[in-house]
C-alpha cells in the first residue's frame, strides 16, 4: 500500500512539474523589471514554504514522540527534517543565484537569508547528532528535544533579525499582502509548483521513513544477535 | 476549592503548593550549583581552561586588525561575545561530564533531586563561572584595546547577566543532551552556536551601544527585550523538558 502511495505521489508530482515547467518557461512572459531571472521564484518560494512546513510538522511529531514514546513518530520526524533541509538548501541556493543577477552579490546579511541559514545549520546539527547516537530510544528523545528548541529558536531568530537589517523583497503572495503585488497568473503558478513540490517531498519522506524503520529493525536484530 | 472562592480562581492551596514546589526546586538547584562551584574552585578545571582560552583569543584578535584603530570600538561588543561563546563551550562540556566518573550522574538522578532542579543548578554554576571569565576578559580587553567599558556600568552588568543566563541555560541543556555522546566536545558547539544567534546579536548590539558614551537609543533597547524573551522562553523550555532530557 505504502509503495502505491509513493508511486502515486511521485507520478502526479512529475506530471504536474512537467506542466509547470512548460508554463513557466514557455507560456509566462518575462517580468517587466527583472526579466527572465524572476522565474527562479517559482522554485525559490515553494522550496522555502515546503521547508518551513516540514520543520513545523517535525516539531509536532517530536512533541507527539515525547508524549507517546512511539518510535514511528521519531522516524517520521527525522525523515521530514532531512527532506526539509534539502528544500531549505534549494531555497538558499536559488535565492543566491537570483541575488547575484539582481543585486550583484551572492549573499547579504538580510534577516530572511540569515534566518534561513540558521535554520539549515540547526537542523544539520539535528541530523549530525542523530548519527552520533546509536541507541534508538536515546536518539529519538534527544532529537525530539533538539527539534523543539530549534523550532522555537527559528521563530526568535526570524523576529530578532527583522529588526536588525533587511534587504530582501517584501512578501508577494496575496495571502500575506491582500493582493496587487503579483500577477494572478504568476501567483497561480507559484501555488501549482508548491503543490508539485509538496507531493514530491511527501513521496521522499515516505521513502526515507521506510528506510529509517528498516535501519532500526536491522539494528535491533544486530543487537539481539550480539546479545545472544 | 476553598469555600467562598469564585469558580474561575486558582484555589489558595494550589497556589501555595506551586509556591512550595518552586521554592523546593530553587533550593535544590542552589545546592547543585554550590556543589559544582565547590568542585570547580577546588580543581579549577574549566575555569582555568576557559579563562586562558578567552585571553588567548583576545590576544589573537589583536593580530587580525590594528588594536588601536577606532573601528575596534565599534566591533568591541562582537569580539567580546564571540570570546564568551567560545569560552562557554569549554565550561558546558565539563558541566555534566564531571558527573560521569563513578556513575555520579546516575546517583544524582536517583536522589530526591528533581530533574529540573539538577538542570537549573548546573545552569546556575555555569552562569557564575562564565560571569567570572567574562569579568576577567572584560578587564583584559580594556587594557589590550584601550577600551573604556565602564561608562555605563549598570546597564552593561544587566546585559551581561541576561545574556550569560541565556547562554548558561542552553549550555546546560545541551551539555546534558550530549554528555553520553561520542565526539561530545565537537557536538556541543555545533548544536549551541546556531541556537545562540538571536541572543548573541542582541548582546552584541547592546554592548556596542553601551561602549559608546551616548545613552542607548529606543531601537537598541528592543534588543533588551530579545534577551529577556530568549531567557524566559529557553528557561521555561528547559524546565519543561528536564525530565525528558535527563531521566526518561
Amino acid at each position: 500500500m505504502r509503495e502505491k502511495v509513493v508511486f502515486g505521489l511521485a507520478a502526479v508530482s512529475a506530471v504536474l512539474l512537467a506542466y509547470d515547467l512548460y508554463q513557466i518557461f514557455l507560456v509566462l512572459p518575462d517580468e517587466a523589471a527583472q526579466g527572465a531571472i524572476y522565474r527562479i521564484m517559482f522554485f525559490h518560494i515553494p522550496a522555502a514554504i515546503t521547508g518551513m512546513i516540514g520543520y513545523f510538522v517535525a516539531l509536532t511529531l517530536s512533541i507527539l514522540y515525547l508524549s507517546t514514546g512511539r518510535l514511528r513518530y521519531d522516524s517520521l520526524a527525522a525523515s521530514i527534517v532531512e527532506v526539509s533541509v534539502v528544500f531549505s538548501i534549494v531555497n538558499i541556493v536559488t535565492g543566491s543565484i537570483w541575488a547575484r543577477v539582481i543585486w550583484g552579490i551572492w549573499w547579504t546579511w538580510d534577516y530572511r537569508l540569515t534566518s534561513a541559514l540558521v535554520c539549515v545549520l540547526i537542523f544539520c546539527a539535528y541530523l549530525i547528532m542523530r548519527r552520533a547516537i546509536e541507541e534508538p530510544t536515546q536518539r529519538a528523545r534527544l532529537s525530539a528535544a533538539l527539534c523543539i528548541f530549534g523550532c522555537v529558536d527559528v521563530v526568535i531568530v526570524w523576529k530578532s533579525i527583522e529588526w536588525f537589517r533587511t534587504q530582501h523583497p517584501g512578501p508577494v503572495l496575496s495571502i500575506r499582502t491582500g493582493g496587487g503585488n503579483i500577477d494572478p497568473a504568476m501567483e497561480r503558478m507559484i501555488y501549482l509548483n508548491l503543490l508539485a513540490i509538496l507531493m514530491m517531498a511527501a513521496a521522499m519522506v515516505l521513502v526515507r521513513t521506510r528506510q529509517e524503520q528498516t535501519a532500526r529493525e536491522i539494528d535491533s536484530l544486530r543487537r539481539l544477535a550480539n546479545a545472544a | 476549592m476553598t469555600p467562598g472562592c469564585c469558580t474561575g480562581c486558582t484555589p489558595n492551596w494550589v497556589a501555595r503548593e506551586h509556591r512550595l514546589f518552586a521554592m523546593r526546586t530553587l533550593r535544590q538547584a542552589i545546592s547543585v550549583a554550590r556543589k559544582d562551584l565547590a568542585i570547580e574552585f577546588r580543581t579549577k578545571e574549566s575555569l582555568n581552561a576557559a579563562g586562558a582560552f578567552a585571553i588567548v583569543i583576545l590576544l589573537l584578535f589583536s593580530f587580525a586588525f590594528d588594536p588601536a584603530a577606532e573601528a575596534v570600538r565599534e566591533i568591541g561588543g562582537g569580539l567580546l561575545w564571540l570570546v564568551f561563546a567560545f569560552a562557554g563551550a569549554l565550561v558546558f562540556n565539563r558541566g555534566f561530564a564531571r558527573e560521569l566518573p563513578n556513575e555520579c550522574l546516575d546517583a544524582l538522578l536517583s536522589s530526591p533531586l528533581s530533574a529540573s532542579s539538577l538542570l537549573i543548578g548546573k545552569a546556575m554554576a555555569s552562569f557564575v563561572l562564565l560571569l567570572g571569565v567574562e569579568a576577567v576578559s572584560l578587564a583584559v580587553f580594556g587594557i589590550f584595546y584601550d577600551m573604556r567599558w565602564w561608562i555605563q556600568p549598570w546597564q552593561l552588568a544587566a546585559v551581561f547577566v541576561l545574556a550569560t543566563w541565556g547562554i548558561a541555560t542552553l549550555g546546560a541543556v545541551f551539555g546534558a543532551l550530549t554528555v553520553n555522546l561520542r565526539l561530545r566536545e565537537l557536538m556541543l558547539p555545533i548544536i549551541i552556536y546556531p541556537l545562540l544567534i538571536p541572543l548573541l546579536i542582541a548582546a552584541i548590539e547592546l554592548t556596542n551601544g553601551l561602549f559608546s558614551a551616548e545613552p542607548l537609543k529606543p531601537d537598541q533597547l528592543l534588543w533588551g527585550r530579545v534577551l529577556i524573551v530568549f531567557d524566559i522562553v529557553f528557561t521555561a523550555l528547559a524546565l519543561a523538558l528536564a525530565e525528558t532530557i535527563l531521566v526518561n
